[in-house]
């Protein structure tokens, strides 16, 4: 089971979190800091997993960000390398050409496209056009910008 | 897909938690066989597909969930040996979630009760692993070995070579790995080589498996040494590169390895005295070395020695050394002790030199830490007692007399009771001398040059036949007119009075004159009140003080004064 999902970029800040376990917020700011700290202190061409505690640690970076997953011990490394790599293809899929600032400036629609594919720390849904099809739906029934912008206000 | 996906992950969470559950879902087996032949025969799936394996999340649930129902299981183990083979086969291997799948059923088929052809086949691709040129690929291979090294130990063993040259990589995940996995292939047949790899790894390695990789070299030299002298050379050889994050027990047990290899001691002693020169940092081998010279300096100082290029060491070199040792300041304080007390043994085996010993010995009388500075009195009293020449001022500098009773029960250099005065000028002295006395008995084992013998002067075993025969009265000192005497009187079984009677003959009082005495452990002293602390002059009036003494143990005492 995954833990928890962080994403930050070069610089150290943070952009998504999302926490499969309860922590407190003095532990969730921990953990924070320690992946921030151990992920950014790697080699470039390094092994993508760490032993942390009793956690393996996964990590991948893409462009600018940095996609970090706590796992248990029974967690196959191989395979979270996958879901991330996943998780990415569907942000990709979704926002066209992803980018940083894409989940900067939406991340709850980020945020929706994880709890579409994973939940409970496990993989829910494993079909890409699925998770696509369901963002579609979700949109369909959210307000544009310019309808919010035209209703009466009285 | 994902209805199926999501019910193999909570079956799993299930079985994981529950064996009833897990007795009722091995009876899937089967169909969780059939689905997965499914998926890994089946046809190109575009959605659920990831790099031409459909659907690996599924897959490798599935296999999780093998493993959990097939462990110590025999039929359900068999119904899925035939498609483990098929996917360990036709799963491609030249992407990562190809690997992943892989890697999955690897260990699956490590954990259930499988046939040795798929165990086989389980550690070649392993081993294929191995030798793959991504980082992330070994690691997972040294993983998975770890876990297999202690059962399919030759295995493991075959890809030796290729774990040894991981130590070398520059990831420190990989790293930390392949030291594990090393350290666990150590065996007798291998020692040799696999010290030396380990030795050049713990010299380049990062600071945080240092100190692992130290004790586990020490363990598997301690298992596995093929000779002592290889056994010593290795340890020094770890001291020199990784002292500082060596345990504190190396230090003992490493001793306790010298001191049995007997036949060693020469060449272990010219070896530690180089390393010594050389480098003072490493506090560990700094203390053994000292250690070393202090119990073998008279072999060092022979100069030749079978196993090494003979070199001339001289005594002040060897003093040299230890000075600096004493007086560097990235010396810790118990390093200290060892060097001083190196110095003092030295004493005894050197004969130029003693001087030069007992200055260095006297100035850390008045050092600041305690320890310190109780040993170097405790030597410096040593001195004093050895030396029968040494006469200290004259009689009247400060009127106090100090005369100090040693019931010691192995001096057997003395056979009678020494006359031996020495005058205390100074009463802070005092206070630290009494307490550096008494302590001496317990120390005087140090010196293990007085053999305890027959030279013993046996007072009270020539009391013992006769216990209601008068107290014999021994005249204790007698010395610049001042006289004391010792008379004992058997009390009891175990105790003893001892009588000490003082009087002064010459033309001047004597004032505050006090006696003390000190005992060995086994040995209880109970002094009692003297009668005045004053002695006039010319025998007008004599000072007495009684002491009890209990000897439970019924050791033999030598009673001998003691400046």
């Amino acid at each position: 089971m995954i833990r928890f999902l962080l994403l930050f970029s070069r610089q150290g800040k943070l952009r998504l979190q999302k926490w499969f376990t309860a922590y407190t917020d003095r532990e969730k700011k921990k953990v924070i800091r320690d992946m921030i700290m151990l992920v950014l202190a790697r080699q470039p061409r390094s092994c993508n997993f760490i032993q942390w505690r009793d956690l393996k640690i996964v990590y991948k970076r893409y462009a600018s960000l940095y996609f970090c997953a706590g796992l248990e011990a029974s967690d196959n490394e191989l395979l979270s390398l996958e879901v991330l790599h996943r998780y990415v293809e569907l942000l990709d899929r979704y926002f066209g050409n992803v980018c940083e600032l894409d989940i900067i400036f939406n991340f709850e629609k980020a945020y929706f496209i994880l709890d579409e594919f994973l939940m409970g720390g496990e993989v829910l849904e494993t079909s890409k056009t699925a998770v696509a099809a369901s963002m579609q739906e979700t949109d369909t029934l959210q307000e544009t910008m310019e309808e919010y912008m035209s209703k009466p206000a009285y | 897909m994902c209805v199926l996906h999501g019910a193999v992950v909570l079956i799993t969470e299930l079985c994981e938690r529950n064996p009833e559950t897990l007795e009722r879902f091995r009876k899937t087996v089967p169909d969780l066989v059939q689905i997965m032949k499914g998926l890994v025969i089946s046809g190109y799936s575009p959605e659920h597909d990831v790099a031409g394996i459909s659907d690996p999340f599924l897959q490798v649930r599935i296999l999780r969930l093998l493993r959990i129902l097939g462990r110590n299981n025999e039929t359900a183990s068999d119904a899925m040996n035939d498609l483990l083979a098929q996917v360990a086969t036709n799963t491609d291997s030249t992407k990562t979630v190809g690997n992943a799948v892989l890697y999955e059923t690897v260990l699956t088929v490590l954990d259930i009760k499988s046939e040795s052809g798929l165990r086989v086949l389980a550690v070649n691709i392993l081993g294929r692993f191995l030798l793959n040129n991504d980082r992330n690929i070994r690691y997972i291979a040294m993983i998975s070995l770890q876990k297999i090294v202690g059962t399919d130990h030759n295995a493991v063993q075959r890809h030796r070579g290729t774990i040894v040259d991981c130590l070398k990589d520059q990831d420190a995940s990989v790293k930390r790995r392949a030291l594990d996995l090393s350290l666990a292939l150590v065996s007798a047949s291998n020692i040799r080589s696999m010290m030396k790899e380990l030795l050049i790894f713990l010299s380049s390695c990062p600071p945080e498996l240092r100190s692992q990789a130290a004790s586990g070299i020490f363990n598997a030299a301690e298992r596995y040494a093929p000779s002592q002298r290889w056994h010593i050379d290795t340890i020094l050889h770890v001291l020199t590169t990784a002292g500082g994050d060596v345990r504190d027990e190396t230090v003992p047990n490493l001793i306790q390895l010298i001191t049995n290899a007997s036949e060693l001691h020469c060449y272990t002693v010219h070896k530690l005295y180089r390393a010594l020169l050389t480098d003072i940092s490493q506090p560990s081998l700094v203390q053994v070395a000292c250690w070393c010279i202090g119990e073998y300096g008279d072999l060092l100082l022979r100069g030749e020695c079978q196993d090494t290029e003979p070199v001339q060491v001289t005594e002040d070199d060897v003093l040299d050394a230890l000075e600096t040792v004493l007086q560097s300041h990235m010396s810790s304080p118990a390093t200290r002790g060892f060097a001083l007390t190196a110095t003092m043994k030295l004493s005894t085996r050197i004969t130029d030199n003693v001087d030069r010993i007992r200055s260095i010995v006297s100035i850390y009388g008045s050092c600041i830490d305690v320890e310190l500075q109780q040993r170097a009195v405790e030597y410096n009293a040593l001195f004093k007692k050895y030396d029968h020449m040494r006469y200290a001022e004259a009689f009247s500098k400060s009127g106090e007399l100090f005369l100090l009773f040693q019931l010691s029960p192995h001096v057997g250099t003395f056979p009678q009771v020494c006359d031996l005065l020495d005058l205390l000028g100074g009463a802070e002295e005092t206070p630290q001398l009494s307490p550096a006395v008494s302590g001496l008995a317990p120390g005087l084992p140090i010196n293990t040059l007085s053999t305890a013998g027959g030279d013993l002067l046996d007072l009270l075993g020539g009391l013992e036949p006769a216990p209601a025969a008068p107290a014999p009265t021994v005249p204790a000192y007698e010395k610049d007119g001042v006289t004391l005497t010792l008379s004992c009187e058997k009390t009891s079984d175990s105790g003893l009075t001892v009588t000490l009677t003082a009087s002064n003959s010459t033309d001047s009082d004597i004032s505050s004159f006090t006696l003390q005495a000190a005992v060995p452990k086994s040995v209880q002293l109970h002094m009692k009140a003297p009668s005045g602390d004053a002695l006039p002059a010319r025998g007008a009036a004599k000072v007495t003080q009684m002491v009890i003494l209990n000897n439970p143990n019924k050791d033999t005492v030598q009673i001998d004064s003691f400046p």
